[in-house]
């Protein structure tokens, strides 16, 4: 059992290894490319929008996915996070209501 | 010498003049993002359960964690993860998952601008949505904590890969990760996000409303992940034409 939890397949890693410098890649270039060209307002207004558009994004097929049990939950993320401005309470909250409503609903 | 544009854009520079790059930075990103790393915590080790599942060894998993450090990716490489490996489709949908951390990056653009290539590009290996969603609220704060997205970037690396070794070794032990909630962490970390990054009405409204119809339409329309990208940069690219006129 500890033999193989510490096993290293040579493919494996390499494509691992891929995966990461694939990653890496992305990180960087944004800042990389923008670090080059100059950028005008207009763009900045653009980017200025982006973190919460590509939360938005993530969050809206994500929850669009889920059924009434999740739709509920987030609004009472939504609401204990409005409310207290906590991550870790809204994060309890909300995994303790999807349980609660899945349960139920 | 210097014209009027010019000096106008040194003024708005001003804030991002004084980022710094300090151990205090460090220390007030890991600690702010330690509730968040929790949430992350929860997501690793549904992780490492799915990649115990398709044969992945603890160290492999860990392997993984600690040099890939982008979740949704790894999530849905090891969802792809068969024998033999399918090496370019892993690596082409890890590629259209993670471009969105070029946008994000750029968005960092303002106030890296005055860090060292090695801090900033440094950094930006441990960027992930969430750390780099805490960071930019603080930056926006004017705090110039040009150090925050590294300290918030260990402490998300850090319970991601201990909580992806605890994943792989509890194994199918676990059971059904809906049992205990866990597939709805990301989701709830999103919507807590959300509400922080809300700037009022008039900023947010319009950006936000194109980004989940794009969303929404494309995730429907398109394989892969790549509604993430469409629905960010529709709203980007609506804000610049707001923003003109």
């Amino acid at each position: 059992m500890a033999a193989s939890a510490l096993s290293l397949d040579p493919l494996v890693v390499a494509v691992i290894l891929a995966m990461a410098l694939v990653t890496v890649l992305t990180k960087v270039g944004g800042l990389w490319l923008l670090s080059r060209t100059e950028v005008g307002e207009r763009v900045e207004a653009g980017l200025r929008v982006l973190p919460g558009a590509i939360v938005i994004a993530l969050l809206g097929p994500e929850l669009a996915a889920g059924g009434p049990a999740e739709w509920a939950a987030a609004g009472v993320v939504l609401f204990t996070m409005w409310r207290t401005e906590s991550i870790l309470l809204a994060l309890c909250a909300g995994v303790g209501a999807v349980v609660l409503f899945r349960a139920l609903l | 010498m210097v014209d009027t544009e010019t000096s106008e854009r040194e003024v708005e520079r001003a804030d991002a003049e004084s980022v710094t790059f300090t151990r205090g930075g460090v220390v007030a990103g890991f600690l702010t993002c330690l509730p968040i790393a929790f949430g992350v915590a929860g997501y690793g080790v549904a992780f490492g359960v799915l990649a115990d599942r398709v044969g992945l060894s603890a160290a492999e998993a860990a392997l993984m964690s600690a040099t890939v450090v982008a979740g949704a990716s790894q999530i849905v490489a090891v969802e792809l993860w068969t024998d033999p490996i399918p090496i370019a489709t892993i690596l082409l949908t890890t590629f259209a998952i993670n471009l969105r951390y070029s946008l994000m990056g750029a968005a960092l653009e303002p106030w890296f601008r005055h860090l060292s290539a090695k801090r900033a590009y440094g950094s930006l290996f441990l960027m992930a949505d969430e750390n780099w969603a805490l960071t930019m609220r603080d930056l926006k704060t004017g705090s110039g904590r040009g150090a925050f997205l590294l300290g918030s970037g260990l402490a998300v690396w850090s319970f991601w890969v201990v909580s992806t070794v605890v994943g792989v070794l509890a194994g199918g032990a676990i059971g059904d990760p809906e049992t205990f909630g866990i597939d709805f962490v990301l989701a709830a970390v999103f919507v807590a996000l959300a509400v922080e990054l809300w700037e009022g009405a008039s900023n947010s409204l319009v950006p936000w409303l194109v980004a989940l119809s794009v969303a929404l339409v494309s995730a429907e329309a398109l394989p892969g992940q790549w509604y993430i990208l469409l629905g960010g940069f529709a709203a980007a690219g609506v804000e610049v034409i707001r923003h003109g006129r």
